[in-house]
């Protein structure tokens, strides 16, 4: 009886998409059939493995009017932020400016450069310093951010800021090849980023 | 006593039937040395077994420890896995999940582990990534293998070794984090062609079960192409890019993350379902292991009674001949 308890907590823990209403319809990821019967042709002994999608939950489908909340799924490598969680806006941090997603925003492929993302949430606001990454907004007001790291905005330690951009300032002047120059800059760039989210 | 013998028989017969341990190739040597046992002539047989009962206590001690560290090794990579779950899930609902996508170069990244004993998951991932060459072969089609891991590519090595692209061992040697799978990720990306990736792992489930998966990773001029004749990624071009300047270098990137990502997940799953399938695999031969050498014990003392027995038979009746 409770022999697949553990995955469904595991499903529970991992994957907390908020399912919607009864009322509107689901748009199923429906697992690929072609796939299946190639498979059952080819290979008629073995089953066919199983693909992403059989270990997700699914998408609801874009709803005719615009929802009050946006749902975040905000991601790391070595956690998730935020899961499916519902705010009122995302100020994110792309290549091309601030970005402000509020619910109903078009959908978007946004990169993602070192800065500030802000989660917006009643008179609460969340902000992370993240590294880079990238941003989908979907049309059903689904936003995913994925970073490599992110951290909030109140464990960075100002001093040591100053300290990494001095520091890189120097090395950019006074390297010589290009290599030790894109580290510099790079350098420069993450550190003046963070210099600049902690005066501004 | 009658029943044990029957028993015992009985396993005898059946030994060559039921074999789904590496235990039994101990106890199929064993049996000649019972025979001499069993007809009472009195010999160096309870040395034999006493030698037989330290080897298997021997081997039961070093199972076991082989599962306390797969145990523990498994709690600590169990959690780093679990959290990494959500990490491809994005790009699975933006680009799509599409293992039936047909293409000219298909690259297979298999993975699978470095060390054996632990069960079935190194074979298995190679039997998929077998069964995706053969779905995926045809005229004018490319499939190349990418291995990680010492156990798929001995495996691999024997029947398709003009296919293998390239070999990745001892990814485990430090514990895995992002950044090593992102240089090892770049890596494949440099030195394979490619319009369609498919990784083949194990994804954990638990720790006595874990799924075959396969994940399609498509280049960036399939996930264009296909978004531009409405295929299945039909949605992507109702998505507004920003970022770099033109769309090809914004997916170039994408797809690029998008596989470290899915790799990162991917090798993370692969060792724990390792870590779990040699658990378990431990457990079972040690629990092997002990039963063996109950049997063990009950033969030797059985033994030693007897041949007790017969001294004192002897002692007797020759006291009675002298008396009588």
């Amino acid at each position: 009886m409770f022999r697949h308890g553990s995955r469904f907590l595991a499903r529970a823990t991992t994957m907390t998409w908020r399912r919607p209403f009864a009322t509107d319809l689901q748009a199923e990821y429906v697992a690929d059939s072609n796939f299946a019967e190639a498979w059952k042709k080819v290979v008629p002994n073995v089953d066919p493995p199983k693909t992403p999608s059989a270990f997700m939950a699914p998408r609801p489908a874009t709803p005719s009017s615009i929802p009050s909340k946006l749902t975040v799924n905000f991601v790391l490598p070595y956690t998730s932020e935020l899961s499916g969680k519902e705010v009122d806006m995302v100020i994110i941090p792309a290549t091309t400016g601030q970005m402000g997603v509020l619910p109903g925003h078009v959908a978007t492929i946004a990169e993602l450069k070192p800065g500030i993302l802000s989660v917006h949430e009643g008179n609460d606001v969340n902000k992370y310093f993240v590294s880079g990454g990238f941003a989908f907004v979907h049309a059903n007001s689904f936003a995913d951010i994925i970073a490599i790291e992110a951290v909030p905005l109140d464990r960075i330690d100002p001093n040591l800021v100053q300290k990494g951009l001095t520091d890189f300032t120097q090395k950019l002047n006074t390297a010589s090849t290009d290599v030790e120059k894109a580290e510099a800059q790079i350098g420069v760039d993450v550190h003046s980023a963070l210099n600049a989210a902690l005066t501004g | 006593m009658a029943m044990a013998a029957l028993r015992r028989e009985g396993r005898r017969f059946a030994t060559p039937l039921i074999s789904p341990n590496p235990a039994n190739v101990f106890r199929s040597s064993l049996i000649p040395s019972e025979e001499p046992v069993l007809s009472g002539v009195r010999c160096i047989s309870t040395q034999v077994v006493r030698n037989r009962m330290k080897s298997v206590k021997n081997i039961q001690k070093i199972t076991k420890a082989m599962k306390m560290v797969a145990a523990s090794k498994l709690r600590a990579i169990q959690t780093r896995a679990e959290n990494s779950r959500g990490l491809w899930q994005p790009f699975t609902a933006l680009l799509g999940d599409t293992p039936s996508i047909d293409v000219k170069k298909n690259v297979i990244v298999t993975i699978s582990a470095d060390k054996g004993l632990c069960g079935g998951i190194n074979s298995t991932s190679v039997k998929i990534s077998r069964a995706m060459h053969k779905l995926n072969s045809g005229p004018d089609k490319e499939n190349k293998y990418v291995i990680l891991g010492e156990k798929a590519k001995a495996q691999l090595v024997r029947d398709s070794k003009k296919d293998i692209e390239l070999v990745m061992t001892e990814l485990q040697k430090n514990p895995l984090n992002y950044t090593q799978v992102s240089v090892m990720a770049d890596d494949i990306l440099k030195n394979v062609e490619f319009d369609a990736l498919r990784i083949v792992y194990n994804k954990f489930q638990s720790v006595v079960s874990f799924l075959p998966t396969v994940s399609t990773v498509l280049s960036p001029e399939v996930v264009e192409r296909e978004a531009e004749s409405g295929g299945k990624l039909g949605d992507l071009d109702l998505y507004e890019i920003e970022g770099a300047e033109t769309k090809a270098e914004v997916l170039q990137n994408l797809t690029e993350f998008q596989f470290s990502c899915m790799m990162y997940n991917a090798v993370l799953e692969n060792a724990t379902s390792e870590q779990g399938a040699r658990m378990s695999a431990m457990d079972s031969s040690s629990r092997n292991a002990g039963d063996m050498l109950d049997r063990l014990t009950l033969t030797y003392n059985r033994t030693r009674q007897a041949s007790i027995t017969t001294e004192l038979i002897e002692i007797i009746s020759g006291a009675s001949a002298l008396e009588g």
